[in-house]
Protein backbone atom coordinates (compact mmCIF):
# COMPACT_ATOMS: atom_id res chain seq x y z
CA UNK A 1 0.00 0.00 0.00
CA UNK A 2 2.76 2.07 0.67
CA UNK A 3 4.74 1.90 -2.26
CA UNK A 4 1.58 1.95 -3.95
CA UNK A 5 0.98 5.45 -2.42
CA UNK A 6 4.32 6.64 -3.35
CA UNK A 7 3.79 5.52 -7.41
CA UNK A 8 0.10 7.52 -7.56
CA UNK A 9 1.42 10.46 -5.46
CA UNK A 10 -0.76 13.15 -5.65
CA UNK A 11 1.09 14.88 -7.91
CA UNK A 12 1.49 12.10 -10.89
CA UNK A 13 -2.30 11.95 -10.14
CA UNK A 14 -2.80 15.60 -11.29
CA UNK A 15 -0.76 15.56 -14.11
CA UNK A 16 -2.27 12.30 -15.55
CA UNK A 17 -5.91 13.59 -15.05
CA UNK A 18 -4.95 17.30 -16.44
CA UNK A 19 -1.86 16.86 -18.86
CA UNK A 20 0.10 19.93 -19.16
CA UNK A 21 0.97 21.11 -23.09
CA UNK A 22 -1.40 18.35 -24.21
CA UNK A 23 -1.96 19.63 -27.93
CA UNK A 24 -0.58 19.37 -31.11
CA UNK A 25 1.97 22.23 -32.51
CA UNK A 26 1.11 22.88 -36.18
CA UNK A 27 4.31 23.96 -37.10
CA UNK A 28 6.66 21.53 -35.25
CA UNK A 29 10.62 21.41 -36.78
CA UNK A 30 10.21 17.50 -35.82
CA UNK A 31 7.59 15.05 -34.16
CA UNK A 32 7.85 11.61 -33.19
CA UNK A 33 5.19 9.14 -32.10
CA UNK A 34 6.03 6.08 -29.74
CA UNK A 35 4.05 3.12 -28.90
CA UNK A 36 4.08 0.49 -25.74
CA UNK A 37 3.09 -2.39 -28.00
CA UNK A 38 3.02 -4.14 -24.94
CA UNK A 39 0.04 -2.08 -23.26
CA UNK A 40 -0.89 -0.16 -25.82
CA UNK A 41 -0.17 3.23 -24.60
CA UNK A 42 0.52 5.79 -27.65
CA UNK A 43 1.55 9.15 -27.76
CA UNK A 44 3.35 11.48 -30.29
CA UNK A 45 5.54 14.59 -28.96
CA UNK A 46 5.86 17.67 -31.29
CA UNK A 47 9.14 20.06 -31.07
CA UNK A 48 9.65 22.94 -32.44
CA UNK A 49 13.46 24.13 -31.75
CA UNK A 50 14.94 27.50 -32.04
CA UNK A 51 17.89 28.49 -34.83
CA UNK A 52 20.43 28.16 -31.86
CA UNK A 53 19.41 24.42 -31.22
CA UNK A 54 16.87 25.13 -27.94
CA UNK A 55 13.73 23.79 -27.25
CA UNK A 56 11.35 26.80 -28.02
CA UNK A 57 8.04 24.20 -27.57
CA UNK A 58 7.12 21.12 -26.90
CA UNK A 59 3.59 19.83 -26.78
CA UNK A 60 2.24 15.80 -26.42
CA UNK A 61 -0.96 14.48 -27.94
CA UNK A 62 -2.14 10.26 -27.10
CA UNK A 63 -3.74 8.14 -24.10
CA UNK A 64 -1.81 6.00 -21.62
CA UNK A 65 -1.51 5.03 -18.19
CA UNK A 66 -1.76 7.47 -15.22
CA UNK A 67 2.28 7.13 -14.89
CA UNK A 68 2.87 7.75 -19.03
CA UNK A 69 0.80 10.77 -19.14
CA UNK A 70 2.08 12.10 -15.84
CA UNK A 71 5.76 11.53 -17.41
CA UNK A 72 4.76 12.92 -20.47
CA UNK A 73 3.47 15.88 -19.22
CA UNK A 74 6.21 16.71 -17.07
CA UNK A 75 8.66 16.13 -19.34
CA UNK A 76 6.83 18.93 -21.44
CA UNK A 77 7.19 21.37 -18.35
CA UNK A 78 11.17 20.21 -18.27
CA UNK A 79 12.54 20.55 -21.58
CA UNK A 80 11.31 24.10 -22.55
CA UNK A 81 14.41 25.92 -23.30
CA UNK A 82 16.55 23.10 -23.06
CA UNK A 83 19.37 21.65 -25.93
CA UNK A 84 18.86 18.14 -27.00
CA UNK A 85 22.55 17.22 -25.51
CA UNK A 86 21.15 19.03 -22.28
CA UNK A 87 17.70 16.25 -22.39
CA UNK A 88 19.84 13.57 -23.15
CA UNK A 89 21.56 14.06 -19.91
CA UNK A 90 18.65 14.41 -18.02
CA UNK A 91 17.01 11.44 -19.55
CA UNK A 92 20.03 9.14 -18.35
CA UNK A 93 19.91 10.16 -15.24
CA UNK A 94 15.93 10.23 -15.15
CA UNK A 95 16.17 6.64 -16.44
CA UNK A 96 18.65 5.19 -14.13
CA UNK A 97 16.08 6.64 -11.60
CA UNK A 98 13.89 4.81 -12.43
CA UNK A 99 15.33 1.47 -12.41
CA UNK A 100 16.87 2.11 -9.09
CA UNK A 101 20.56 2.46 -10.57
CA UNK A 102 22.46 5.20 -9.98
CA UNK A 103 22.06 6.62 -6.71
CA UNK A 104 25.26 8.23 -6.85
CA UNK A 105 23.80 10.50 -9.24
CA UNK A 106 23.62 13.77 -8.14
CA UNK A 107 20.04 15.53 -8.06
CA UNK A 108 20.00 18.77 -9.67
CA UNK A 109 16.96 21.11 -9.99
CA UNK A 110 15.51 19.50 -12.98
CA UNK A 111 16.04 16.25 -11.74
CA UNK A 112 14.38 16.74 -8.47
CA UNK A 113 11.69 17.31 -10.44
CA UNK A 114 11.39 13.91 -11.35
CA UNK A 115 11.47 12.40 -8.36
CA UNK A 116 7.93 12.08 -7.88
CA UNK A 117 8.39 9.37 -10.66
CA UNK A 118 10.74 7.05 -8.86
CA UNK A 119 8.19 4.81 -7.13
CA UNK A 120 8.10 3.15 -10.13
CA UNK A 121 11.21 1.58 -9.15
CA UNK A 122 9.41 -0.93 -7.28
CA UNK A 123 7.06 -1.95 -10.01
CA UNK A 124 9.77 -3.04 -13.14
CA UNK A 125 6.71 -3.92 -15.35
CA UNK A 126 5.88 0.23 -14.85
CA UNK A 127 9.09 1.40 -15.64
CA UNK A 128 8.69 1.85 -19.65
CA UNK A 129 5.13 3.79 -18.89
CA UNK A 130 7.82 6.44 -17.04
CA UNK A 131 9.77 6.38 -20.02
CA UNK A 132 7.92 5.71 -23.44
CA UNK A 133 7.26 9.96 -23.84
CA UNK A 134 11.14 10.48 -23.21
CA UNK A 135 12.15 7.46 -25.69
CA UNK A 136 9.74 9.03 -28.04
CA UNK A 137 10.96 12.78 -26.94
CA UNK A 138 14.85 11.30 -27.99
CA UNK A 139 13.65 9.92 -30.97
CA UNK A 140 11.88 12.89 -32.55
CA UNK A 141 15.50 14.79 -31.52
CA UNK A 142 17.04 12.88 -33.46
CA UNK A 143 14.85 12.65 -36.03
CA UNK A 144 13.22 9.33 -36.03
CA UNK A 145 9.62 9.60 -36.32
CA UNK A 146 8.39 6.15 -34.59
CA UNK A 147 9.79 4.39 -31.37
CA UNK A 148 8.56 1.22 -29.91
CA UNK A 149 9.22 -0.10 -26.44
CA UNK A 150 10.20 -3.73 -26.45
CA UNK B 1 -13.48 -42.00 -17.99
CA UNK B 2 -16.17 -41.16 -19.93
CA UNK B 3 -18.82 -43.05 -17.28
CA UNK B 4 -17.12 -41.38 -14.33
CA UNK B 5 -17.78 -38.01 -15.27
CA UNK B 6 -21.43 -38.75 -16.39
CA UNK B 7 -22.24 -39.84 -12.76
CA UNK B 8 -20.61 -37.20 -10.80
CA UNK B 9 -21.99 -34.54 -13.57
CA UNK B 10 -25.54 -35.24 -12.27
CA UNK B 11 -24.81 -36.09 -8.94
CA UNK B 12 -21.86 -34.45 -7.01
CA UNK B 13 -21.66 -30.50 -6.07
CA UNK B 14 -18.03 -29.59 -7.27
CA UNK B 15 -15.51 -30.58 -3.98
CA UNK B 16 -13.99 -27.53 -4.41
CA UNK B 17 -11.28 -27.74 -1.46
CA UNK B 18 -10.39 -30.56 -3.10
CA UNK B 19 -9.83 -29.30 -6.48
CA UNK B 20 -7.97 -26.43 -4.88
CA UNK B 21 -5.77 -29.09 -3.19
CA UNK B 22 -5.09 -30.57 -6.34
CA UNK B 23 -2.93 -27.64 -7.34
CA UNK B 24 0.20 -27.05 -5.69
CA UNK B 25 0.55 -22.99 -6.46
CA UNK B 26 -1.97 -22.28 -4.24
CA UNK B 27 0.45 -23.63 -1.31
CA UNK B 28 2.37 -20.43 -1.84
CA UNK B 29 1.59 -17.00 -0.77
CA UNK B 30 2.00 -13.89 -2.62
CA UNK B 31 2.76 -10.81 -1.18
CA UNK B 32 2.15 -12.82 2.44
CA UNK B 33 -1.62 -13.92 1.16
CA UNK B 34 -2.58 -16.49 -1.06
CA UNK B 35 -2.50 -16.49 -4.70
CA UNK B 36 -6.00 -14.93 -5.96
CA UNK B 37 -5.60 -16.14 -9.63
CA UNK B 38 -7.95 -14.66 -11.97
CA UNK B 39 -5.99 -14.84 -15.22
CA UNK B 40 -7.10 -18.49 -15.92
CA UNK B 41 -7.90 -17.13 -19.67
CA UNK B 42 -4.78 -16.61 -20.30
CA UNK B 43 -2.74 -19.95 -18.74
CA UNK B 44 -4.19 -22.05 -16.39
CA UNK B 45 -2.50 -23.52 -13.62
CA UNK B 46 -1.53 -27.05 -13.55
CA UNK B 47 -3.07 -29.97 -11.16
CA UNK B 48 -0.76 -32.12 -9.18
CA UNK B 49 -1.74 -34.53 -11.53
CA UNK B 50 -0.38 -33.25 -14.86
CA UNK B 51 3.27 -32.50 -12.96
CA UNK B 52 3.55 -36.26 -11.85
CA UNK B 53 2.22 -37.51 -15.17
CA UNK B 54 5.09 -35.14 -16.71
CA UNK B 55 7.70 -35.82 -14.26
CA UNK B 56 7.05 -40.11 -14.41
CA UNK B 57 7.50 -39.49 -17.52
CA UNK B 58 10.96 -38.05 -17.59
CA UNK B 59 12.08 -40.26 -14.77
CA UNK B 60 10.74 -43.93 -15.56
CA UNK B 61 9.74 -44.40 -19.44
CA UNK B 62 11.46 -41.16 -21.71
CA UNK B 63 12.66 -41.76 -25.09
CA UNK B 64 11.42 -40.26 -28.92
CA UNK B 65 8.28 -41.80 -30.01
CA UNK B 66 8.07 -43.13 -33.55
CA UNK B 67 11.16 -44.47 -34.02
CA UNK B 68 12.82 -46.86 -30.84
CA UNK B 69 12.11 -50.54 -31.71
CA UNK B 70 12.89 -50.94 -27.73
CA UNK B 71 10.57 -51.14 -24.92
CA UNK B 72 9.83 -47.90 -23.88
CA UNK B 73 9.99 -46.06 -27.02
CA UNK B 74 7.16 -48.70 -27.77
CA UNK B 75 5.07 -48.41 -24.46
CA UNK B 76 5.52 -44.48 -24.54
CA UNK B 77 4.53 -44.14 -28.43
CA UNK B 78 1.19 -45.65 -27.36
CA UNK B 79 0.82 -43.47 -24.33
CA UNK B 80 1.50 -40.67 -26.68
CA UNK B 81 -1.13 -41.82 -29.83
CA UNK B 82 -3.53 -42.75 -26.81
CA UNK B 83 -3.70 -39.39 -26.23
CA UNK B 84 -5.49 -38.83 -29.57
CA UNK B 85 -8.24 -40.94 -28.04
CA UNK B 86 -8.45 -38.91 -25.20
CA UNK B 87 -8.83 -35.55 -27.05
CA UNK B 88 -11.22 -37.45 -29.56
CA UNK B 89 -13.94 -38.23 -26.82
CA UNK B 90 -13.23 -34.83 -24.77
CA UNK B 91 -14.40 -33.10 -28.15
CA UNK B 92 -16.53 -36.13 -29.71
CA UNK B 93 -14.50 -36.54 -33.04
CA UNK B 94 -15.49 -39.19 -35.03
CA UNK B 95 -11.82 -40.99 -34.92
CA UNK B 96 -8.70 -40.36 -33.59
CA UNK B 97 -6.34 -40.06 -36.50
CA UNK B 98 -8.73 -36.74 -36.75
CA UNK B 99 -6.51 -35.17 -34.36
CA UNK B 100 -3.18 -33.15 -35.10
CA UNK B 101 -0.67 -32.25 -32.39
CA UNK B 102 1.11 -28.93 -32.97
CA UNK B 103 2.49 -26.42 -30.67
CA UNK B 104 -0.68 -24.30 -29.63
CA UNK B 105 -3.31 -22.99 -31.24
CA UNK B 106 -2.11 -19.99 -33.03
CA UNK B 107 0.26 -23.03 -35.10
CA UNK B 108 -2.89 -25.02 -35.99
CA UNK B 109 -4.63 -21.26 -37.11
CA UNK B 110 -0.98 -21.17 -39.06
CA UNK B 111 -1.27 -24.78 -40.51
CA UNK B 112 -4.59 -24.30 -41.78
CA UNK B 113 -3.79 -20.92 -43.66
CA UNK B 114 -0.55 -22.54 -44.89
CA UNK B 115 -1.88 -26.20 -45.93
CA UNK B 116 -5.70 -25.89 -46.69
CA UNK B 117 -5.59 -21.89 -47.41
CA UNK B 118 -2.45 -21.88 -50.20
CA UNK B 119 -3.96 -25.19 -51.34
CA UNK B 120 -7.46 -24.81 -51.67
CA UNK B 121 -7.97 -20.39 -51.86
CA UNK B 122 -7.47 -18.39 -54.54
CA UNK B 123 -7.79 -14.41 -55.41
CA UNK B 124 -10.95 -13.32 -54.74
CA UNK B 125 -11.75 -16.30 -52.12
CA UNK B 126 -13.17 -15.30 -48.77
CA UNK B 127 -12.75 -15.57 -45.39
CA UNK B 128 -15.19 -14.87 -43.25
CA UNK B 129 -13.95 -13.33 -39.52
CA UNK B 130 -15.87 -11.74 -36.83
CA UNK B 131 -14.76 -8.44 -34.72
CA UNK B 132 -14.08 -10.05 -31.35
CA UNK B 133 -11.09 -12.29 -32.95
CA UNK B 134 -7.97 -12.53 -30.91
CA UNK B 135 -4.96 -11.84 -33.72
CA UNK B 136 -4.43 -16.06 -33.98
CA UNK B 137 -7.53 -15.82 -35.94
CA UNK B 138 -7.07 -12.33 -37.76
CA UNK B 139 -2.85 -12.03 -38.91
CA UNK B 140 -2.32 -15.53 -40.55
CA UNK B 141 -5.68 -14.72 -42.95
CA UNK B 142 -3.53 -11.19 -43.41
CA UNK B 143 -0.49 -13.29 -44.08
CA UNK B 144 -2.57 -15.60 -46.91
CA UNK B 145 -4.10 -12.47 -48.17
CA UNK B 146 -0.72 -10.73 -49.32
CA UNK B 147 -0.09 -14.03 -50.72
CA UNK B 148 -3.09 -15.13 -52.58
CA UNK B 149 -5.18 -12.11 -53.08
CA UNK B 150 -7.86 -13.01 -50.64
CA UNK B 151 -10.56 -11.43 -49.18
CA UNK B 152 -10.97 -10.92 -45.69
CA UNK B 153 -14.42 -10.08 -43.95
CA UNK B 154 -15.29 -8.97 -41.04
CA UNK B 155 -18.66 -9.62 -39.33
CA UNK B 156 -20.23 -6.87 -36.41
CA UNK B 157 -20.81 -7.36 -32.76
CA UNK B 158 -23.35 -5.36 -31.03
CA UNK B 159 -22.66 -3.16 -27.71
CA UNK B 160 -22.93 -6.26 -25.49
CA UNK B 161 -21.01 -8.19 -27.13
CA UNK B 162 -22.76 -10.42 -29.62
CA UNK B 163 -22.03 -11.21 -33.38
CA UNK B 164 -25.19 -9.75 -35.30
CA UNK B 165 -26.50 -12.84 -36.79
CA UNK B 166 -28.24 -10.75 -39.60
CA UNK B 167 -25.63 -9.24 -40.58
CA UNK B 168 -23.09 -12.25 -40.45
CA UNK B 169 -25.35 -13.96 -42.99
CA UNK B 170 -25.40 -10.59 -45.20
CA UNK B 171 -21.83 -10.91 -45.42
CA UNK B 172 -22.00 -14.88 -46.34
CA UNK B 173 -22.18 -15.31 -50.22
CA UNK B 174 -20.86 -17.37 -52.94
CA UNK B 175 -16.79 -16.74 -52.68
CA UNK B 176 -17.15 -17.25 -48.68
CA UNK B 177 -15.14 -20.19 -48.80
CA UNK B 178 -13.69 -20.10 -44.77
CA UNK B 179 -15.57 -18.91 -41.69
CA UNK B 180 -13.46 -18.40 -38.88
CA UNK B 181 -14.86 -17.71 -35.57
CA UNK B 182 -14.00 -18.04 -32.31
CA UNK B 183 -15.93 -20.35 -30.03
CA UNK B 184 -15.86 -17.86 -27.17
CA UNK B 185 -14.28 -14.35 -26.58
CA UNK B 186 -11.35 -14.26 -24.46
CA UNK B 187 -12.07 -10.55 -23.74
CA UNK B 188 -16.09 -10.66 -23.45
CA UNK B 189 -16.52 -14.21 -22.51
CA UNK B 190 -19.26 -14.64 -25.13
CA UNK B 191 -20.24 -18.01 -26.31
CA UNK B 192 -20.69 -17.70 -30.26
CA UNK B 193 -24.07 -19.40 -31.59
CA UNK B 194 -21.51 -22.08 -33.27
CA UNK B 195 -23.96 -24.74 -34.63
CA UNK B 196 -26.03 -22.01 -36.11
CA UNK B 197 -22.95 -19.87 -37.24
CA UNK B 198 -21.72 -23.30 -38.95
CA UNK B 199 -25.47 -24.22 -40.72
CA UNK B 200 -25.53 -21.02 -42.37
CA UNK B 201 -21.29 -21.23 -43.69
CA UNK B 202 -22.16 -24.73 -44.89
CA UNK B 203 -25.29 -23.59 -46.92
CA UNK B 204 -22.95 -21.42 -48.66
CA UNK B 205 -20.54 -23.82 -49.24
CA UNK B 206 -17.58 -22.69 -47.05
CA UNK B 207 -15.48 -24.87 -44.51
CA UNK B 208 -15.76 -23.55 -41.29
CA UNK B 209 -12.56 -23.55 -38.22
CA UNK B 210 -13.69 -23.12 -34.48
CA UNK B 211 -11.32 -21.35 -32.72
CA UNK B 212 -11.63 -23.29 -29.34
CA UNK B 213 -9.08 -21.72 -27.14
CA UNK B 214 -11.49 -20.41 -24.12
CA UNK B 215 -14.54 -22.62 -24.96
CA UNK B 216 -12.59 -25.85 -24.44
CA UNK B 217 -11.81 -25.26 -20.87
CA UNK B 218 -15.65 -24.13 -20.19
CA UNK B 219 -18.25 -25.64 -22.28
CA UNK B 220 -18.59 -29.44 -23.45
CA UNK B 221 -17.73 -29.54 -26.97
CA UNK B 222 -18.74 -31.83 -29.32
CA UNK B 223 -17.31 -30.69 -32.87
CA UNK B 224 -19.82 -33.65 -34.57
CA UNK B 225 -22.86 -31.53 -32.97
CA UNK B 226 -21.27 -28.22 -34.38
CA UNK B 227 -20.98 -29.78 -37.57
CA UNK B 228 -17.58 -27.71 -37.56
CA UNK B 229 -14.85 -28.48 -40.37
CA UNK B 230 -11.68 -27.70 -38.01
CA UNK B 231 -11.57 -26.90 -34.33
CA UNK B 232 -8.31 -26.00 -32.53
CA UNK B 233 -7.16 -24.91 -29.15
CA UNK B 234 -4.05 -25.15 -26.58
CA UNK B 235 -3.51 -27.10 -23.85
CA UNK B 236 -1.90 -24.69 -21.56
CA UNK B 237 -5.58 -23.18 -21.32
CA UNK B 238 -6.80 -26.52 -20.71
CA UNK B 239 -4.68 -27.20 -17.18
CA UNK B 240 -2.05 -28.85 -19.20
CA UNK B 241 1.48 -28.05 -19.93
CA UNK B 242 2.61 -25.32 -23.11
CA UNK B 243 4.02 -25.95 -25.80
CA UNK B 244 0.99 -28.51 -27.08
CA UNK B 245 -1.90 -27.80 -29.20
CA UNK B 246 -4.55 -29.38 -30.99
CA UNK B 247 -6.06 -29.18 -34.24
CA UNK B 248 -9.19 -31.31 -34.94
CA UNK B 249 -9.75 -31.46 -39.03
CA UNK B 250 -12.11 -33.63 -40.62
CA UNK B 251 -10.79 -36.50 -42.56
CA UNK B 252 -11.72 -35.72 -45.58
CA UNK B 253 -10.33 -32.51 -45.71
CA UNK B 254 -7.02 -33.77 -43.70
CA UNK B 255 -6.41 -36.04 -46.79
CA UNK B 256 -6.41 -33.64 -49.48
CA UNK B 257 -4.60 -31.25 -47.80
CA UNK B 258 -1.04 -31.31 -48.09
CA UNK B 259 1.45 -31.02 -45.20
CA UNK B 260 2.43 -28.11 -43.38
CA UNK B 261 6.49 -28.55 -42.99
CA UNK B 262 8.73 -30.94 -44.33
CA UNK B 263 10.85 -33.27 -41.76
CA UNK B 264 11.22 -36.55 -40.11
CA UNK B 265 8.42 -38.34 -38.83
CA UNK B 266 5.41 -36.69 -41.54
CA UNK B 267 7.10 -38.76 -44.39
CA UNK B 268 6.43 -42.10 -45.98
CA UNK B 269 9.42 -42.41 -48.22
CA UNK B 270 12.24 -40.38 -48.98
CA UNK B 271 14.77 -40.18 -51.71
CA UNK B 272 16.92 -36.71 -53.49
CA UNK B 273 14.48 -37.02 -56.44
CA UNK B 274 10.99 -37.31 -54.28
CA UNK B 275 9.71 -38.15 -50.96
CA UNK B 276 6.03 -39.18 -50.20
CA UNK B 277 4.10 -38.14 -47.27
CA UNK B 278 2.63 -40.41 -44.64
CA UNK B 279 -0.75 -40.67 -43.82
CA UNK B 280 -2.55 -38.17 -41.49
CA UNK B 281 -2.29 -37.23 -38.72
CA UNK B 282 1.53 -37.75 -39.02
CA UNK B 283 1.61 -35.91 -42.28
CA UNK B 284 1.15 -32.91 -40.18
CA UNK B 285 3.71 -33.91 -37.56
CA UNK B 286 6.94 -33.14 -38.92
CA UNK B 287 10.57 -33.52 -36.59
CA UNK B 288 10.10 -34.69 -33.05
CA UNK B 289 6.60 -33.79 -30.87
CA UNK B 290 6.05 -32.51 -27.92
CA UNK B 291 6.24 -35.98 -26.74
CA UNK B 292 5.75 -35.34 -23.02
CA UNK B 293 3.85 -32.39 -23.22
CA UNK B 294 1.13 -34.13 -25.12
CA UNK B 295 1.44 -36.68 -22.85
CA UNK B 296 0.82 -34.17 -19.47
CA UNK B 297 -2.47 -32.70 -21.52
CA UNK B 298 -3.85 -36.41 -21.68
CA UNK B 299 -3.10 -36.03 -18.32
CA UNK B 300 -4.71 -32.95 -17.60
CA UNK B 301 -8.11 -34.13 -19.81
CA UNK B 302 -8.74 -37.14 -17.72
CA UNK B 303 -8.58 -34.77 -14.92
CA UNK B 304 -11.02 -32.57 -16.30
CA UNK B 305 -12.97 -35.85 -17.00
CA UNK B 306 -12.81 -36.92 -13.22
CA UNK B 307 -14.92 -33.94 -12.16
CA UNK B 308 -17.13 -33.54 -14.99
CA UNK B 309 -16.60 -30.45 -16.97
CA UNK B 310 -20.34 -29.75 -16.76
CA UNK B 311 -19.64 -29.44 -13.38
CA UNK B 312 -17.00 -27.34 -14.10
CA UNK B 313 -19.06 -25.29 -15.85
CA UNK B 314 -21.77 -24.98 -13.53
CA UNK B 315 -19.07 -23.69 -10.18
CA UNK B 316 -17.77 -21.06 -12.77
CA UNK B 317 -21.21 -19.46 -14.03
CA UNK B 318 -22.29 -19.47 -10.10
CA UNK B 319 -18.85 -17.31 -9.83
CA UNK B 320 -19.54 -15.30 -12.51
CA UNK B 321 -22.81 -14.62 -11.44
CA UNK B 322 -22.21 -13.69 -8.09
CA UNK B 323 -19.59 -11.56 -9.25
CA UNK B 324 -21.12 -9.61 -11.75
CA UNK B 325 -23.52 -7.43 -9.62
CA UNK B 326 -20.60 -6.81 -7.53
CA UNK B 327 -18.73 -5.28 -10.39
CA UNK B 328 -21.55 -2.91 -11.62
CA UNK B 329 -22.17 -2.00 -8.23
CA UNK B 330 -18.63 0.20 -8.57
CA UNK B 331 -18.72 3.80 -8.86
CA UNK B 332 -17.38 4.25 -12.54
CA UNK B 333 -17.12 0.72 -13.60
CA UNK B 334 -18.40 -0.67 -17.57
CA UNK B 335 -18.34 -3.99 -17.84
CA UNK B 336 -17.26 -4.96 -21.43
CA UNK B 337 -19.01 -7.98 -22.60
CA UNK B 338 -22.84 -8.27 -21.05
CA UNK B 339 -23.72 -11.34 -23.65
CA UNK B 340 -26.32 -13.38 -21.77
CA UNK B 341 -24.71 -16.51 -23.45
CA UNK B 342 -21.43 -15.54 -21.43
CA UNK B 343 -18.82 -17.68 -19.62
CA UNK B 344 -16.30 -16.74 -17.05
CA UNK B 345 -14.52 -13.64 -18.76
CA UNK B 346 -15.06 -10.16 -16.49
CA UNK B 347 -13.80 -7.42 -18.31
CA UNK B 348 -14.13 -4.07 -17.38
CA UNK B 349 -12.58 -0.65 -17.28
CA UNK B 350 -13.25 2.56 -14.83
CA UNK B 351 -13.43 5.71 -15.76
CA UNK B 352 -11.42 7.00 -13.84
CA UNK B 353 -8.32 5.16 -13.84
CA UNK B 354 -6.43 3.30 -16.49
CA UNK B 355 -6.22 -0.59 -16.70
CA UNK B 356 -2.49 -0.59 -16.34
CA UNK B 357 -2.88 1.86 -13.17
CA UNK B 358 -6.15 -0.46 -12.09
CA UNK B 359 -3.91 -3.80 -12.74
CA UNK B 360 -0.90 -2.71 -10.78
CA UNK B 361 -2.68 -1.69 -8.10
CA UNK B 362 -4.57 -4.35 -7.94
CA UNK B 363 -1.33 -7.03 -8.34
CA UNK B 364 -0.15 -5.55 -5.33
CA UNK B 365 -3.43 -6.54 -3.48
CA UNK B 366 -2.35 -10.12 -4.40
CA UNK B 367 -5.12 -10.19 -7.10
CA UNK B 368 -3.57 -11.76 -10.24
CA UNK B 369 -5.74 -10.61 -13.08
CA UNK B 370 -4.43 -9.35 -16.66
CA UNK B 371 -4.35 -5.76 -18.63
CA UNK B 372 -4.29 -4.96 -21.44
CA UNK B 373 -5.87 -5.37 -25.41
CA UNK B 374 -5.61 -9.30 -24.81
CA UNK B 375 -4.16 -9.51 -28.30
CA UNK B 376 -7.58 -8.09 -29.82
CA UNK B 377 -6.41 -4.84 -30.35
CA UNK B 378 -9.64 -4.49 -33.56
CA UNK B 379 -11.91 -5.17 -30.68
CA UNK B 380 -10.73 -2.75 -28.12
CA UNK B 381 -11.29 -0.26 -31.27
CA UNK B 382 -14.59 -1.44 -31.72
CA UNK B 383 -15.70 -0.83 -28.29
CA UNK B 384 -13.79 2.23 -28.24
CA UNK B 385 -11.33 1.30 -25.55
CA UNK B 386 -7.52 1.29 -25.29
CA UNK B 387 -7.70 -1.98 -22.71
CA UNK B 388 -9.47 -3.38 -20.45
CA UNK B 389 -8.86 -4.91 -16.73
CA UNK B 390 -9.35 -8.81 -17.33
CA UNK B 391 -10.76 -11.07 -14.93
CA UNK B 392 -10.88 -15.02 -15.48
CA UNK B 393 -12.25 -17.75 -13.59
CA UNK B 394 -10.95 -21.04 -13.66
CA UNK B 395 -12.11 -24.24 -11.53
CA UNK B 396 -10.32 -23.44 -8.45
CA UNK B 397 -11.66 -19.94 -8.35
CA UNK B 398 -14.32 -19.32 -5.34
CA UNK B 399 -16.00 -16.45 -3.81
CA UNK B 400 -12.75 -15.42 -1.82
CA UNK B 401 -11.50 -14.40 -5.20
CA UNK B 402 -14.03 -12.28 -6.04
CA UNK B 403 -14.60 -10.53 -3.13
CA UNK B 404 -10.72 -10.33 -2.88
CA UNK B 405 -10.89 -8.50 -6.46
CA UNK B 406 -13.76 -6.15 -5.40
CA UNK B 407 -11.50 -5.21 -2.41
CA UNK B 408 -8.57 -4.93 -4.37
CA UNK B 409 -11.03 -2.66 -7.09
CA UNK B 410 -12.15 -0.33 -4.09
CA UNK B 411 -7.96 0.35 -3.04
CA UNK B 412 -7.90 1.41 -7.00
CA UNK B 413 -11.02 4.23 -5.78
CA UNK B 414 -9.25 5.31 -2.87
CA UNK B 415 -6.11 6.22 -4.40
CA UNK B 416 -7.70 7.60 -7.01
CA UNK B 417 -10.13 9.71 -6.11
C1 LIG C 1 -9.54 -17.02 -28.34
C2 LIG C 1 -8.08 -17.31 -28.44
N1 LIG C 1 -7.55 -17.69 -29.60
C3 LIG C 1 -6.25 -17.96 -29.74
C4 LIG C 1 -5.38 -17.84 -28.68
C5 LIG C 1 -3.94 -18.15 -28.90
O1 LIG C 1 -3.50 -19.18 -28.09
P1 LIG C 1 -1.99 -19.59 -28.06
O2 LIG C 1 -1.22 -18.36 -27.73
O3 LIG C 1 -1.89 -20.62 -27.01
O4 LIG C 1 -1.65 -20.11 -29.41
C6 LIG C 1 -5.87 -17.44 -27.45
C7 LIG C 1 -4.98 -17.26 -26.30
O5 LIG C 1 -4.77 -16.21 -25.77
C8 LIG C 1 -7.25 -17.16 -27.31
O6 LIG C 1 -7.77 -16.78 -26.15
Amino acid sequence: MDELRELYQEVILDHGKHPRNFKSIEDATSKAHGNNPLCGDQLTIYIKLSDDGLIQDIAFTGRGCAISMASASMLTELAIGKTESRMNEIFTAFHEMCIGSGNSIELDEELEKLQVLSGVREFPTRVKCATLSWHTLIAALSGDIEVTTE
Amino acid sequence: MQSVSDIKENTEPLDFNKIREDFPIFRQSMNGSPLVFLDSAASAQKPQQVIDTIREVYENEYANVHRGLYKISELLTHRYEGVRDIICNYINAANSHEIIFTRNATESINLIANSFGRSFLKKGDEIVITELEHHANIVPWQLLREEKGIVIKVAPINDIGDVIMSEFEKILGPRTKLVAVSHMSNVLGTVLPVVEITKMAHSVGAKVLIDGCQSVTHIPVDVKEIGCDFFVFSGHKLYGPSGVGVLYGREDLLEKMPPYMGGGDMISSVTFEKSTWANFPHKFEAGTPAIVQVIGLGAAIEYINSIGLKQISIHENNLLEYATPKLLNIDGLRLIGKSINKASVLSFTLDFAHPHDIATIIDRSGVAVRAGHHCAQPLMERMDIPATVRASIGMYNDYNDIDSLIEAINVVHEIFN
